[in-house]
């Protein structure tokens, strides 16, 4: 706190005329008695009722549609009770559709997500829809489990990390604007209750999976106010936790560290845009897009999806995407629906397609199709749930 | 047993292709319904479920025995706990605990009607129904009314489904004598329960592809109580945009209910009102014996006949119409992700109406039970 301090002097001495609201925001008291006012300030009863549950299902641009099918297909066979409540959001949908969308998930306080494309250079007015729908959802905190899966050819087999990343706020805050011809300004927001919100997020999930480290990745020695904040806020709260070591990294030696020796790192927190970086690298570490599953929390709401966030357009309806990845982020769901036994029963058919079977899509090296995985996890499925071992 | 399991595969495999074709013509052509209601799949898992079963009194037990003959001629893979639960001869029942114990590991359970005495023999308010409700937290009964073919009753093509909260209002068992002579029954209404069963409502109705919800309340007398409900009905109205919302005063409903009764989808109502209408509605089909429903709690449902009639008077005469129950436990299968089970049972018994050759007494024919259970299992198409 106290460098943090010394840094908005320094930074008054030099701009005296922002002195004013940055003195008003750093007198705040903290923020942990205050009241949250979230978007959701009424939690909503979640879509659950005997046991079946309703869960949204955002199919999205590119690769999602035909994921979805397997996904709703695989549920069919291992009898999971989730109703999905399909909604169709494309790139081209209308305001008001995507405002139904929210609200959909509002109501069932799940959701199962594909990639809705956003291009740059089509409509620059216009927000990112992923990005809006985390907002509005206040999802704060997308976490990652990276984890090596031993049969898929990767340079490292030893990679365990989570990645814990702001969702909402930073350079994804959509605040852009040319104040001057040619000169375009985009403001990275940076709060204090966010931050601490995401830090005590990491620190729980830290303490609830047995971590043992939590890293914290910035770029404070530029950033000085903004990263300057989401460190410091990290470091306080990271005194509440005593049994968990804290340490921060600046992002660029972070990256070179991940790629070169990336066991160093168990659990690492950090803002969004180095996390959306960060996250890809992993990802590229284990094995690719086709592989992980990313989760998104908010108080009340929770989204999954594939965890690197593609659309994959290019490999639409050629049956070659690899369905890995949206099977795993529909096993997360399972498992935030407390569906374990489901849940279970599909990650062992999936690890034992990837592992055992070793049937692997082109994008691991191997020769088959998305189908080829899909009919082998059902198969392994079939067998796991058959009478005959009742 | 290796002819279900190559006839599972085959189904497997056949389900599969048209599902790839279907993604790839969407990708080619970028044309899909903007929202889709939500599809049941035909799900034919492996493996066995095990579900609590509660033959209840009067002819629930009759009742019970036709589900499993059918269920076992179906080749059904569900196992039941059957649970001797009555509050007529206390001491031949099991405990509740017991029962509640089963239907929360199971999650599933079929029920017949439990008989409630007017007089109850201990002085206790509740009745065995409530304090099972109670206990789960049953708080939504969906009675789904809808018209069989076949069947020569007032009313043709009638769909709707009748969906009561009851966990609180007048069934609070909260009733005492403040004077000599004067009885004080108190009605419980919360918001929250009134938001939960509001919910409830617009959830069924968005899974089921229906279009409109109608609060049935009488908020102009008790403006406070069935206020609070219709207001919270209106909130959750707000968050389904792609649902129609009413309202309309539980005694023009009724009269509407017996006079145009297709104008109703979903009907959502407080406990007494939803329990008078329910009985309505299934007198419209054509009674007791015909129509199905469900009480649901967040975790485990009972399926049980919609309307709540034991029938007494006709235990051990082999006339009672299996009808409800069979329906209600084709519900069950559904419920349970055997839809392919669910829908064979189903179809049977819309077969053995629609042909009309037999009929119980209360469907005007002069078939037993037994006539009709074989009749069904006769019609079961694999």
């Amino acid at each position: 706190m106290a460098s943090l301090t010394r840094h908005i002097k320094l930074f008054a001495k030099v701009n005296p005329l922002l002195h004013g609201a940055q003195a008003v925001a750093v007198s705040k008291t903290p923020c942990l008695s205050q009241k949250r006012s979230f978007t959701a300030a009424k939690p909503f009863p979640v879509a659950q009722y005997g046991g079946r549950f309703t869960v949204t299902m955002l199919p999205g641009d590119g690769i999602g549609p035909e994921l979805m099918g397997y996904v709703k297909n695989i549920f069919r066979y291992a009898g999971v009770p989730v109703d999905f409540e399909e909604i169709q959001i494309h790139k081209e949908s209308s305001e008001e559709e995507f405002r139904n969308a929210l609200i959909c998930i509002r109501r069932n306080g799940v959701a199962l997500k594909g990639s809705i494309e956003s291009k740059y250079g089509d409509n620059t007015s216009e927000i990112s829809r992923n990005a809006a729908l985390r907002v509005e959802l206040d999802l704060f905190a997308n976490v990652l489990h990276c984890k090596s899966y031993p049969a898929v050819r990767s340079r490292y087999s030893d990679v365990d990390i989570i990645i814990v990343r702001q969702n909402t706020e930073g350079e994804y805050s959509m605040l852009e604007h040319e104040n001057v011809k040619g000169v375009i300004e985009s403001l990275k927001i940076i709060t204090r209750k966010e931050s601490e919100r995401l830090a005590r997020y990491a620190f729980d999930y830290a303490v609830k999976y047995g971590r043992t480290r939590v890293t914290s990745v910035h770029k404070a020695n530029i950033m000085k106010l903004s990263d300057g904040l989401f460190l410091e806020t990290c470091r306080n709260v990271s005194k509440d936790y005593p049994e968990i070591e804290f340490n921060n990294m600046i992002v660029d030696n972070a990256c070179m560290q991940l790629v070169a020796k990336p066991q160093q790192f168990d659990v690492i927190v950090l803002p969004n845009l180095y996390g959306n970086v960060v996250s890809n690298i992993v990802c590229g570490l284990v094995g690719g897009a086709g592989i992980l599953s990313g989760r998104n929390y908010g108080d009340h709401f929770a989204v999954f999806e594939p965890g690197t966030r593609n659309t994959g357009t290019t490999m639409a309806g050629r049956n070659i995407a690899n369905p890995i990845a949206m099977l795993n982020a529909s096993c997360d769901m399972l498992e935030h629906l407390n569906l374990s036994y489901h849940a279970n029963l599909i990650r062992d058919a999936i690890n034992k397609t990837l592992n055992v079977d070793m049937i692997h899509t082109v994008d691991l090296g191997g020769q088959a199709t998305s189908l080829d995985v899909i009919q082998n996890i059902i198969k392994i499925i079939q067998a796991n749930t058959s009478s005959s071992n009742w | 047993m290796a002819a279900a399991v190559n006839r599972s595969l085959l189904s497997g495999l056949k389900s599969i292709r048209p599902l790839v074709s279907a993604s790839q013509t969407r990708s080619l052509h970028g044309v899909a319904p903007l929202t889709s209601a939500i599809q049941a799949p035909v799900s034919k898992p492996e493996g066995r479920t095990t579900a609590t079963l509660i033959p209840g009194d009067g002819v629930g037990p009759e009742l019970c025995q036709v589900v499993l003959d059918v269920f076992q001629n179906a080749g059904v893979p569900v196992d039941f706990e059957e649970h001797y639960l009555t509050e007529l001869y206390a001491k031949r029942s099991e405990t509740l605990d017991e029962v509640v114990d089963s239907i929360r590991r199971n999650g599933v359970c079929l029920k017949g009607i439990l008989a409630t005495p007017d007089h109850s023999s201990d002085g206790e308010l509740k009745t065995l129904n409530m304090k099972l409700r109670d206990e789960l937290d049953l708080y939504a009964n969906v009675v789904h009314v809808k018209s069989l073919s076949g069947l020569n009753v007032r009313h043709k093509n009638v769909d709707m489904v009748v969906i009561r909260e009851q966990t609180e209002g007048e069934y609070s068992a909260l009733e005492h004598e403040s004077v000599e002579g004067v009885v004080e029954c108190l009605k419980i209404m919360t918001r929250e329960k009134c938001r939960r069963i509001a919910k409830f409502a617009f959830d069924y109705a968005t899974r089921n592809n229906r279009k409109k919800v109608t609060a049935v309340h009488k908020a102009n007398i008790m403006k406070l109580g069935d206020g609070l409900f219709l207001r919270q009905c209106e909130e959750v109205a707000a968050m389904y945009p792609n649902i129609e919302f009413s309202n309309m005063i539980i005694d023009n409903c009724t009269m509407q209910l017996v006079s145009n009764p297709h104008q109703f989808d979903v009907l959502v109502l407080p406990n007494l009102y939803g329990n008078i209408v329910d009985n309505l509605a299934a007198g419209l089909v054509g009674g007791a014996g015909i129509v199905a429903g469900a009480s649901y709690s967040s975790d485990s449902v009972v399926f049980e006949p919609g309307a709540r009639h034991t029938f007494s008077e006709a235990v051990g005469k082999n006339v009672a119409n299996p009808t409800a129950m069979l329906l209600a436990s084709a519900n069950m299968l559904n419920h349970m992700n055997l839809q392919y089970y669910g829908n064979m049972v189903k179809s049977a018994v819309d077969r053995v109406i629609r042909i009309g050759k037999v009929r119980t007494k209360d469907m005007g024919g002069h078939s037993t039970t037994l006539d009709f259970s074989r009749a069904v299992i006769a019609n079961l198409r694999y």
